[in-house]
């Protein structure tokens, strides 16, 4: 068994030497410190791994049957010592481990601001990270920078040793945002937001792609990372402001439309409540924003009021995949009520203009219809 | 009538000409191998008029022995039909560099993986271990049969249905292109409107039902039917792997049935728990499918823990190091394995307290894992090891999984899973335990069993060949993923741009043709051993010097395995038996009560298969059909009385008088 398992190493080592293990020599502070907790859990365990194959090995040899000088004692099945060792030598290795695990788990918690952005370099209290707000669509990346009012697809600038803060969501589907060199993914969801902070130490172009799979294009959601010192950042920036180029609400409907490969582009303009409209599936003129719904829900519902809102609120990409579900959707188109039993049309349902992106409370919201009398939140049932 | 779409949706639903494959050449050629495969079967069983025996002594047979043995070839089927799977993906990987884009089109390369997974786990793993349990367990713990033996046969044949399901949709119409788990909201309607995500639901449906089934049996069956002084505490550790196995999957499938419930709801009746509308929320998805997908993992883990110390005592002719803590170390992962589920999202965002609970709960189940290495090697410590088969699978599990561990445990630390997860290196790790545990511990487990059950051993040259190929072809398949993994390659990727990868996914596909050389061996190894099973034959029932009672019976055991019912002193109760000069009685037999054969489950199961196959394709009157059919034969089936039968007694006076004339050939 020894001599194959060797044949079987080498042509690994020589590869090992040529081989860019970016996870092992990533080029941002996180992802270092990243970087290191797999290599301290390693060794760590290896302290128990070691003895435990190596005396796999040597046990198999020395007892084997034709070694008859070996002592053999069949009825021996019990030694407190030993079961104490062996219960014990994993336990303190995983004390030890869980420990860290605590420790690095909240210090390098995505959601958490980083304190350094390199080790010794704390982040002074007045440093302004630089904002990047990343959807994931299918199959392709879009990047807004809010304090630049630019956007990108497919490529995204940033300056070496500032603080970036992401907050990333998708389109459509999950995917998961991942730039090995900086630091660890997370998962972009839809009508959800989830956050990253990192920071870049060395100027290069770096890959970033989506991690969990989303569909037939996801092997090519890859996007350039560029890690640039300020002088050169800044130049990216004013060359997409000077290139033109508007991202609104109109232009991002057509872009999250399915498509694969595509080549990199920059806005120079973007719609500042974008991304809020993106997290809140409401992108789409005339839907009632996801925070809007929560608001009335909160408030005890609509009530019968509510039913032809469904219309509003619903966000299908479906036709916009080429493919329209099964079985078409129900939705209560006229309701009865004591004051009009043979029940109201509601034919107010059509389409309104775009609503104002300004958010919607839920207390003030229009109403959608004009038969509707004003509603009181429902009374609470306990 | 062809020509009326309203009346042909009607009849046949959405399956339309359209929906087989004929535009695809890969998928066509595959389906003449198999039209001919089987034509070639059903010929040859017909030309040697086996349909009847088939019939009355395996399909309908309510013998848990037969029904393991089915289990078994289920798994060895399937088995070819997922790994062809793996191989076709290797073969992708290591072209579609430079610019190809392979030979297979997204639509198919994302098909290839969700079968393969679903494949592997459903339909290899599991029917490998609870084909192991329901062979062994009654046959070690002195009982005649399972607790409930028709549900036995109904559980085998919902679990081959389901797997036919799968099987059906690679001719007819499309399987899931979600993943192994089919996270919404991609495996919703809006994004996979076509019948993928209903065949992955249904067949794991249909399936699902056969598992839990099963377990419940398992469970009476241990709980209520041991042998006489077989207290708790000195049941063979592999029924009480067994029992702690069925107890997780008695808790944990309802789980997956209920999500999958919930899927096809929002699929068929436009519920919203998981779409993007209307509050529904993917991420309960998630949650849920992993609060039984974690358990699952050591569903299939813990038998083969079970076997690997019974192996381990055998063959080095030693009891086994630390039964007691061996016991409890079953019970502590069988309860943690609950308490672990978030580690496979904590990418999702959770907080940081919530992921370093979870991540230190998933560290301390390492605890009594090392402590069950420990007590295997401790076992082989002033052992005598023979090297036959199993004990060959057992010493290569315990240098591999340690190493498939040693990278859990890492990744179960939250910082490093975020750079690592969904990684080349996390599907390295998972084929690591998966191979190196649950594979390896069912080839040992057939190897050590199989004179058991067919009263020859297999050849040991072949089982050599299966085992070395299979274990260099591991570490050339895997290794390469775990660099790959450090690289910052992700999992399910049909393109690569970095040419600098090419060489690594080429050592890895030529791991996966070793492997494929080590599972064609163990295959020529069965056709080896049946041609000269005269040569391999075991008279004795105890060819391997065995410990547990499953040894003490003939080889292969009569159907009603013990013809007293053995008392028991020691937890080695065999060897205990054998070392107090234990003498067979010759005299005092009785009849024996007896199950009957039913067709009552393959009916059932068939029904089932008919209604889901149906539902997928939304014909309607035929589920409507399917369904009154198949709670009509239910009911139907309680009004057979003719349940079980009395063994005559002059069979059993004939087969152990067989048996005592055979003991006396070897002594002479």
């Amino acid at each position: 068994m020894k001599p194959y398992r060797i044949f079987a190493l080498l042509p690994l080592l020589a590869l090992l030497g040529g081989c860019n293990a970016i996870v092992l020599n990533p080029a941002g502070d996180v992802a270092m410190q990243q970087r290191d907790l797999v290599v301290i859990s390693t060794v760590l365990m290896l302290l128990i791994i070691i003895p435990v194959m190596a005396l796999t090995v040597f046990f198999a040899w020395r007892y084997r049957q034709s070694n008859t000088s070996a002592p053999y004692d069949p009825d021996w099945d019990h030694s407190t010592h030993l079961e104490l060792v062996i219960w014990a030598a994993p336990l303190l290795i995983i004390i030890c481990l869980g420990a860290i695990t605590w420790m690095a788990t909240h210090l390098l918690d995505p959601f958490r601001p980083i304190a350094r952005t390199a080790p010794g370099q704390t982040v002074a209290r007045e440093t302004k990270p630089l904002k990047v707000e990343v959807v994931a669509l299918d199959w392709k990346w879009l990047f807004i920078y809010p304090d630049y009012g630019i956007a990108t697809v497919n490529e995204m600038a940033a300056p070496v040793g500032q603080p970036i803060h992401f907050r990333i969501s998708a389109s459509s589907v999950m995917n998961a945002f991942y730039v090995p060199a900086l630091a660890g993914m997370i998962y972009a969801m839809p009508g959800m937001q989830t956050q990253l902070n990192a920071v870049i130490n060395k100027p290069g172009d770096f890959k970033g792609f989506s991690t969990n799979y989303s569909g037939d294009g996801f092997s090519k959601m890859r996007f350039d990372f560029l890690a640039k010192n300020d002088a050169d950042f800044g130049k990216w920036v004013s060359d997409i402001k000077a290139a033109g180029g508007n991202l609104g609400r109109t232009e991002y409907l057509e872009l999250e439309r399915p498509s694969e490969g595509v080549p990199v582009k920059k806005f120079a303009n973007v719609d500042p409540n974008l991304f809020h409209l993106i997290v809140n599936l409401c992108v789409q003129p005339g839907k009632m924003c996801m925070h809007e719904m929560a608001a009335i829900d909160a408030k005890g519902g609509l009530g019968l009021a509510g039913a032809d809102l469904v219309q509003r609120i619903e966000y299908d990409k479906s036709a916009r995949r080429g493919s329209a579900p099964v079985l078409a959707k129900a939705y209560v188109a006229s309701v009865c009520t004591t004051n009009a039993p043979m029940g109201m049309e509601m034919t107010e349902v059509q389409q309104p203009a775009p609503v104002s992106s300004t958010p919607l409370q839920g207390a003030g919201l229009p109403r959608p219809g004009t038969t509707f009398q004003s509603f009181a939140p429902r009374p609470s049932n306990s | 009538m062809f020509d009326n779409p309203e009346l042909m949706k009607a009849i046949f639903g959405r399956l339309t000409l359209e929906a087989l494959p004929f535009h695809e050449p890969i998928l066509v050629a595959t389906f003449a191998v198999v039209a001919i495969g089987g034509v070639a079967l059903v010929g040859a069983l017909t030309y040697f008029k086996l349909w009847g025996y088939l019939w009355t002594e395996w399909f309908t047979s309510v013998d848990h022995k037969r029904i393991g043995v089915m289990y078994i070839v289920l798994a060895l089927v399937m088995l070819l039909r997922g790994f062809a799977d793996a191989i076709m993906m290797r073969a992708q990987q290591a072209m579609a560099f430079n610019g190809s884009e392979g030979y297979l089109p997204a639509h198919h390369f994302d098909q290839i993986f969700t079968a393969h997974g679903v494949i592997m786990i459903f339909f290899v793993a599991m029917p490998f271990v609870t084909g192991l349990m329901n062979f062994v367990v009654p046959l070690q713990i002195g009982a005649r049969d399972v607790a409930f033996p028709f549900l036995n046969n109904f559980s085998f044949w919902m679990t081959a249905v389901g797997a036919a399901l799968v099987m059906v949709s690679l001719f007819v119409g499309e399987f899931a292109r979600t993943g192994w788990l089919s996270y919404p909201p991609l495996s919703n309607l809006a994004y996979s409107p076509d019948v993928g995500v209903d065949y992955y639901i249904w067949s794991l449906q249909v399936a699902g039902v056969g598992t839990l089934l099963s377990g419940v049996n398992l469970i009476a069956t241990i709980v209520k039917m041991r042998a006489p002084g077989m207290t708790l505490m000195k049941m063979p550790v592999f029924t009480w792997t067994a029992l702690c196995t069925n107890i997780l999957i008695v808790a944990a499938f309802p789980v997956l049935t209920g999500v999958l419930a919930l899927l096809s709801l929002d699929r068929y009746v436009g519920t919203n728990f998981f779409t993007n509308d209307f509050g529904g929320n993917a991420m309960m998805y998630v949650n849920l499918i992993w609060i039984w997908g974690h358990p699952e993992v050591y569903i299939l883990i813990l038998p083969a823990f079970g076997v690997f110390s019974e192996v381990v005592s055998t063959f080095s002719g030693k009891r086994l190091f630390g039964y007691t803590s061996m016991v409890y170390a079953t019970v502590v992962i069988t309860i943690l394995s609950y308490l672990v589920w978030l580690h496979h999202f904590f990418t999702m965002g959770s907080g940081a307290s919530v992921n370093s609970f979870f991540g230190i709960t998933t560290m301390i189940i390492s605890i009594p894992t090392g402590a069950k290495m420990f007590n295997w090697l401790f076992t082989m410590y002033r052992g005598r090891i023979r090297f036959e088969v199993p004990m060959l699978w057992t010493i290569a599990f315990m240098l591999t999984f340690v190493v498939g561990g040693m990278t859990g445990v890492l990744l179960a630390v939250p910082p490093a899973d975020f750079v690592l997860h969904n990684s080349l290196f996390l599907i390295a790790h998972f084929h690591n335990v998966i191979i190196g545990g649950v594979v390896f511990g069912s080839f040992a487990g057939i190897t050590y069993w199989f004179p058991k059950a067919f009263g020859f051993k297999l050849d040991p040259f072949w089982g050599k060949m299966s085992f070395w190929f299979w274990v260099t072809g591991f570490w050339f398949a895997f290794t390469p993923l775990y660099v790959l993994g450090l690289m910052g390659v992700t999992r399910r990727l049909r393109v690569f741009d970095d040419p600098s990868l090419q060489i690594w996914f080429v050592i890895a596909a030529f791991g996966g043709i070793l492997i494929a050389i080590g599972i064609a061996s163990f295959f020529v190894q069965l056709a080896v051993s049946i041609k000269n099973r005269d040569k391999l034959r075991d008279v004795t029932g105890d060819p391997w010097n065995g410990r547990t009672l499953e040894w003490s019976t003939s080889s292969p055991p009569p159907a009603y395995n013990f013809a007293f019912t053995p008392v028991i002193h020691d937890n080695d109760a065999w060897w205990d038996m054998k070392k107090r000069g234990y003498q067979r009685p010759l005299e005092g037999y009785k009849a024996i009560h007896m199950p009957s054969n039913t067709a009552a489950g393959i009916i059932l199961a068939g029904l089932s298969g008919i209604t889901a196959f149906a539902l997928i394709w939304h014909i309607w009157w035929l589920v409507i059909v399917g369904f009154v059919a198949l709670i009509g034969t239910a009911i139907g089936h309680t009004f057979n009385y003719h349940r079980s039968f009395h063994f005559p007694r002059e069979q059993v006076v004939k087969a152990e008088r067989e048996r005592t004339q055979l003991l006396q050939t070897v002594r002479a």
